[in-house]
This record gives structure tokens, C-alpha cells and sequence, in this order.
């Protein structure tokens, strides 16, 4: 016990200077605060901003759409059926969820490099890379949720649907609606991991400006410059939307208690 | 008042009777059902009693195609209609509702059932209020009570008009108001032409319902027949005991 005492306190004192730190390398920088450059680059809408703001959505957004497209019906199919290897998929995608994002940020651009498989369509260090990135960072999570999300659903209608005589693909679908609001949970998680990493997009999209510079990738190579400024800014909005994303989870679970 | 349906029974696409033939069921080395072998009448409902453990739900989702006997097979009038969607229904003890408003319920069911566009909005009117449920067509299913659920159930199947409809002990749970409603809503199902195959614990219930009545014990069928014989005059010692309140191999 005494050991984890020692150990609380280092921490607490540890994060108590690094408080200390940004406090002064926010507020008390130079003439004007960082800080409060970044909040009027925020508030007054920023074309460089926006712009990467724009893009990280549009990424991130997309891999989501792609993802669940693709996801939801392999993972409703995954709650319905048993199959030979049904719990080794089932390990696999659980798995994957907590892939790094730079490993599938390797992999992608060794297949889309020039020598690679897919290297002659000239994908790589675009967009349309990041999505690809993001989609299949994003999949396990929507495949392994969605078959979680669904498991007891289908054990409480497998008969009922089964009495319809609804074909598996209706069956699927009306599952899928069932557990709408599970699902939402879903997607919101998967567009966290998406709008959150930085490894996979920087290492396909390559943080090319007005190109493929997105947040955080952005993010990462100011501060490694030494510019807090648009950092922090982007950290600002960042932040903002991960906690939109919670409060929506939040409510959408709220929700989801009062309707059953 | 009631409009019987359309393509129910008594004509040439009618599904009934139906008839097993030397169905045995066995799980894991475990007899649960033994060589049953039976034509149910075509028409009048058809209660089934008989201890717990008996098979008598095992026999009922065999019959509805929800598990394939090990051995033995069930036949229909016409095996390939028997399944349309629709054509027959069940209800469970505990009514599956899905997480949507009772009228969405009633109509995600016709949808499957392919019941034409054109006849849904009729069809779910009337079984709601036969039902009397039509007050609470909006709410939430999930949110009604087991008493409404069940009734809901009940209405559901009722919009589908199926020739042949199972039920599964409909009224286990439920307080005595809850299952004199739930049984004249079971009439009037059977008014249309549907043929009820019930299965129930309540003796009194499957003396009221039944026109014919099974008895099962230990995964065979004891006894069929006509429902006023069945509790005057029980043929077999088993029975004689059941309706007596007695276990007969305990005695």
C-alpha cells in the first residue's frame, strides 16, 4: 500500500508542474498568450483552420460511412449465425479494435506505394488514402460493436423471426434497427478513434498543405515547431468535438434506457 | 362485425389438417419427444395439457417449423404453403415485442407476412380493437404491460390471419382480468376460421377453449379427444390421475 502512496504522490507533483508549465507557456508567452490567440483564431473562423477542420471531418466522417456500410451487416451477421471459425473472427476483430494506428498506417502505404498492389491508381498522400486508412482502422470497431450490440437482441428474436419466416436478410436489417441506438454508440466510438488518431493519416497522407493536413496531424507538427498557436487552436476544436461526441453518446443512451 | 378471411381453410389451399408422423425428438442422448403420431382435426381449436417437462412446447414449436424433429416428419395439406409467410403464426409465453410503438409492431409483421399494401391499414385497425388496444396504438410496445403485450400478440397474429395459430401457454403470467380478455380475443381468432393449437396449464381454461384436447406426459401423446370426453370420460389411467391432481407414477 505504501508503495502506491509513493507512487500518487510523484504523480500528483509531476502533474502539478506540467499544469505549472502550460499555464506559463499559455498565458504568460511573450507579449500576447498563445491561449488567447488561439480562442480568436477559433472564434473568428480562420480560413487555414477551417479548412483543416474540414478535412479531418471529411475524412473521418467518410471512414465512418465506408466502415459501418461495410461493418454493420458483417457484424449483424456474425450475432445471427454460427459459422466454423465464428470465434476466432470474433477474437480477431476484438483484437484489431486496438490495432496501432501507425502499423495500418505502414500497411496501407506499403499498397498503395508505387511498387505496391493497388500502388498504380496513384492514391497515396490524398484524401482519399486517409479514408481508405481510417475505413479499415475504424472496421473491426464497428464489426466487433455491432456484433456485441446485437448478440442478445438476436437471442431475444431469433424465434419471433424465425415464426415470420423473415429471410436472413431481413432479419439482419430489422436487428440492425433494433438496436439503433446501440448502434449510434457504435458509430460515435468509431468516429473517436478516427477523428483522434494521427499515425495512420500521417503516414499515407503525408501532412501535405491544403492537400492532406488535417488535425492532428497538424497539431503534431506545429508543437514539434514550436507554434502553439494554430496547436492549440486545433487542440481547442479537437477537444470541443470529442466532447460533443460524448454528450451525444450521453444523451443517446439516456434515451435508449427511457425507450425499453 | 367480423370479416372471416378471405383464403382460410375449408378450400382447396387450405394448409389443414395437419398430421405427425412418428416424430421423435432427442437432444444429447435425451428423449424429450417419442414416436407421436397424430391428425389433428381440421377445424375447432385444440387445447394440449399435461405435466411440466411434458414436451407439449417442444411438440408446438415442432409442429410450427421453429426446430426439425430427430426423427418422424410433419405433414400439411400443402406442405409448400405451409410455408408462406403468414400462413401460420405462434405466440410465446412471454410475448417478443420489438422495441418500436404497437402499431409499428403490427405492421413490420404484415410487411414480413407480404400482406398487401392496401389491406394493412384495415387489417391493423381491427385487430387493434379487437384487441381494445386501439387507445394505445402509439405507445411504445416495451412500455405496455404483460396483459397488453400479450393482447398485442394476440393482434399481431390476428392481422397476419393465419390459417393455424400456436399458442404457448398465452396466459402463464397473467392476472385473471388479463386472461379473460387475451380468451376472447382467442375466440374471436377462432371465429375468423383460424384453428388454435394451445397449450395451457389451466384446466378450466383448455375445458372453456378446446373443441379437442391432447394430453401429453414424459414425451408421449397419452390421450386425444374430443374435449367434453376428455374431462368426463379419461381413457387412460395417466389422465385420470392428471386431471385428479395426482402424479400417477407416484402413486
Amino acid at each position: 500500500m505504501q508503495i502506491n502512496t509513493y507512487i500518487a504522490g510523484f504523480l500528483l507533483i509531476y502533474i502539478a508542474k506540467l499544469v505549472k508549465y502550460m499555464y506559463r507557456i499559455t498565458f504568460m508567452n511573450d507579449s500576447a498568450s498563445s491561449f488567447q490567440t488561439a480562442l480568436q483564431l477559433v472564434t473568428s473562423g480562420n480560413p487555414e483552420l477551417v479548412e483543416i477542420v474540414a478535412l479531418s471531418l471529411k475524412v473521418s466522417l467518410s471512414a465512418v460511412v465506408f466502415a459501418s456500410l461495410l461493418g454493420m451487416p458483417v457484424g449483424a451477421l456474425m450475432a445471427m449465425r454460427s459459422f466454423p471459425g465464428r470465434a476466432a473472427l470474433i477474437t480477431l476483430f476484438n483484437s484489431l479494435m486496438g490495432l496501432p494506428p501507425v502499423v495500418l498506417g505502414l500497411v496501407v502505404y506499403l499498397l498503395l506505394s508505387r511498387a505496391g498492389p493497388l500502388g498504380e491508381y496513384g492514391l497515396l498522400f490524398t484524401p482519399e488514402a486517409m479514408i481508405l486508412a481510417q475505413t479499415l482502422l475504424v472496421l473491426p470497431i464497428i464489426i466487433a460493436l455491432t456484433r456485441q450490440a446485437l448478440s442478445d437482441l438476436h437471442v431475444e428474436y431469433a424465434e419471433h423471426f424465425h415464426s415470420l419466416r423473415l429471410s436472413m436478410r431481413a432479419e439482419a436489417f430489422a436487428l440492425l434497427w433494433e438496436g439503433r441506438y446501440a448502434l449510434l454508440t457504435t458509430l460515435l466510438a468509431g468516429f473517436g478513434r478516427a477523428s483522434a488518431e494521427v499515425g495512420a493519416v500521417m503516414i499515407v497522407g503525408g501532412n501535405i498543405n491544403h492537400v492532406t493536413r488535417v488535425m492532428t496531424t497538424s497539431i503534431a507538427m506545429e508543437t514539434s515547431r514550436g507554434d502553439f498557436t494554430l496547436a492549440l487552436a486545433l487542440g481547442i476544436v479537437l477537444v470541443s468535438i470529442v466532447i460533443l461526441i460524448n454528450a451525444m453518446v450521453s444523451v443517446v443512451q439516456m434515451r435508449e434506457r427511457r425507450h425499453q | 362485425m367480423l370479416v372471416p378471411n378471405q383464403d382460410v381453410n375449408h378450400q382447396t389451399n387450405s394448409i389443414l389438417p395437419l398430421t405427425l408422423e412418428g416424430v421423435h425428438y432427442q437432444v444429447d442422448g435425451l428423449q424429450l419427444l417419442s414416436d407421436i403420431s397424430i391428425q389433428f382435426p381440421p377445424k375447432g381449436t385444440i387445447t394440449i395439457v399435461g405435466p411440466n417437462g411434458a414436451g407439449k412446447t417442444l411438440l408446438l414449436r415442432i409442429c410450427h417449423g421453429l426446430l426439425s424433429p430427430s426423427q418422424g416428419r410433419i405433414l400439411w395439406a400443402d406442405n409448400a404453403k405451409a410455408l408462406v409467410p403468414g400462413v401460420q403464426s405462434m405466440v410465446f409465453q412471454r410475448p417478443v415485442m420489438l422495441r418500436r410503438s404497437a402499431t409499428d409492431n403490427l405492421m413490420f409483421a404484415m410487411k414480413a407476412s407480404k400482406v398487401p399494401v392496401e389491406q394493412r391499414a384495415v387489417r391493423l385497425e381491427q385487430a387493434l380493437e379487437h384487441a381494445k388496444l386501439s387507445s394505445l396504438k402509439d405507445r411504445p410496445a416495451k412500455k405496455m404491460s404483460g396483459g397488453e403485450q400479450q393482447r398485442l400478440a394476440l393482434a399481431r397474429c390476428f392481422a397476419l390471419q393465419p390459417q393455424i395459430l400456436f399458442l404457448d401457454e398465452p396466459t402463464a403470467h397473467l392476472d385473471p382480468v388479463s386472461i379473460s380478455h387475451v380468451e376472447r380475443l382467442i375466440h374471436t381468432i377462432a371465429e375468423t376460421g383460424c384453428q388454435i393449437v394451445m397449450v395451457t396449464h389451466d384446466l378450466a381454461q383448455a375445458r372453456r377453449l378446446g373443441s379437442f384436447t391432447a394430453f401429453m406426459k414424459g414425451g408421449q401423446l397419452v390421450e386425444f379427444s374430443e374435449t367434453e370426453t376428455f374431462f368426463t370420460n379419461p381413457q387412460s389411467e395417466a389422465l385420470s390421475a392428471f386431471l385428479r391432481g395426482q402424479d400417477f407414477n407416484n402413486n
